[in-house]
């Protein structure tokens, strides 16, 4: 590992070679929003909210799958930017049926908090208001369709953590979703071990525990990476 | 020079937000002072008044009624305020949209509890195919989030508006 020196909004910063923009960021405490980052989960780009410039790049790039170069100049918070980040927050809340008041993870959201952080107030785009589904055939989760966003946190964490790997997407476009063993339904699932993982890194309230009211929330424990760090160790 | 008038108005909602402002307390006491309560729930007026300067919109727009009121207040109001997601994003109101409103009224009374046979024809206001958030139908100049809104967000609001500013609520108000 070398180290790479670089400069993130004006600050003359250092990180390893190898290591994302969003990781040195966060090291340096510059904040960029994340929705589909997990610390301790690989990184898949889903959700484009990280994205920066970068000085000689045609096109913003997302923080988290682009890694840190010698000399590189990069700044994260722009109009521009503040304004592709908001194109997504309404994206999402238009796509499927998010309706907070109603919702288990009301004020547990990250998805309710980062509309609230980049102060959306209203959406233009008309929404689309799907029937997305929910899967309740588990005993002890579910999952309600019209509240997911496809970070596909669910799938990492059980394939990289778990090592069960449960979840998958199938379909494209609006017509994703998440799915369990190919499609059988979750309760049925020969390979789920109802660990709960994938309840404890939801973002939104589409995976939740059975038998918790609206806002009565989630548990929020940042797990994952102790886990992580564990398995590396044995 | 005269008081600001102020109106409020309530279509397809829950009341929430007329009581999260009436949850504003003695500081009504000075809303009052420097404003007049021309139309609203609270107020004993049957016809939606000229020349008003703030109305206050609670609720969506799910009925041929409430289309036909929130148009006649826009052409009357000078500043139309969003009050709370139901008004602004359609909330739980909206939730109706993916089934769409003859399979609703068909849950609801043709095979409900109440043991009528058909959904009533008279009355009451035909539902509109799609409940809409009231700036898809009209222009709204303040869009105020939250379910409902509290009392403090709905008072600063309050005082911007009856100074003449446009409140910014970006960082004031969110959903849920």
């Amino acid at each position: 590992m070398s180290v790479v020196t670089l400069v993130i909004d004006g600050h003359d910063v250092a990180g390893q070679s190898g290591q994302s923009i969003l990781s040195v960021a966060r090291e340096h405490g510059i904040a960029i929003p994340t929705l589909c980052h997990l610390d301790g989960l690989s990184e898949v780009g889903a959700c484009r909210l990280c994205m920066v410039e970068v000085r000689g790049a045609r096109r913003p790039l997302a923080a988290c799958v682009t890694e840190v170069q010698e000399h590189m100049e990069v700044t994260t918070t722009t109009d521009e930017l503040t304004d592709y980040r908001r194109q997504i927050i309404e994206l999402l809340f238009t796509e499927r049926n998010h309706v907070c008041a109603v919702c288990i993870a009301n004020r547990h959201c990250e998805l309710q908090d980062l509309a609230k952080a980049l102060g959306m107030t209203h959406f233009d785009l008309p929404a689309l208001n799907p029937s997305a589904g929910v899967d309740a055939s588990h005993e002890r989760f579910g999952i309600d369709h019209n509240r997911c966003v496809l970070c596909t946190r669910c799938v990492r964490v059980c394939a990289e953590i778990e090592g069960a790997h449960t979840w998958d997407v199938r379909g494209r476009a609006s017509e994703a979703r998440v799915i369990t063993d190919l499609g059988t339904p979750w309760g049925e699932s020969p390979t789920c071990t109802s660990c709960g993982k994938c309840v404890q890194v939801c973002p939104t309230g589409a995976l939740f525990e059975k038998g918790r009211a609206v806002a009565e929330g989630k548990e929020r424990r940042p797990y994952v990476p102790f886990l992580v760090a564990r398995n590396r160790r044995s | 020079m005269a008081k600001p008038r102020l109106a409020t108005i309530w279509l397809d909602g829950c009341s929430g937000c007329h009581m999260s402002f009436l949850d504003l307390d003695e500081r009504l006491f000075d809303v009052f002072a420097r404003a007049e309560l021309v139309y609203g729930p609270l107020v004993d007026a049957k016809e939606f008044p000229e020349d008003v300067d703030v109305t206050l919109v609670e609720g969506a727009v799910s009925t041929e009624d409430d289309l036909r009121r929130v148009r006649e207040v826009r052409a009357k109001t000078k500043i139309l305020v969003s009050l709370g997601d139901c008004a602004v994003t359609a909330n739980v109101p909206g939730m109706r949209n993916p089934l769409g409103p003859k399979a609703i009224l068909e849950t609801a009374y043709a095979s409900g509890v109440t043991g009528a046979s058909a959904a009533p024809s008279e009355w009451v206001p035909a539902l509109l195919e799609r409940v809409q958030p009231v700036h898809a139908v009209v222009p709204v100049d303040v869009y105020l989030p939250g379910c409902p809104p509290s009392a403090d967000v709905i008072a600063e609001a309050i005082d911007q508006l009856l100074a003449g500013q446009l409140p910014d609520t970006a960082h004031l108000a969110s959903f849920g």
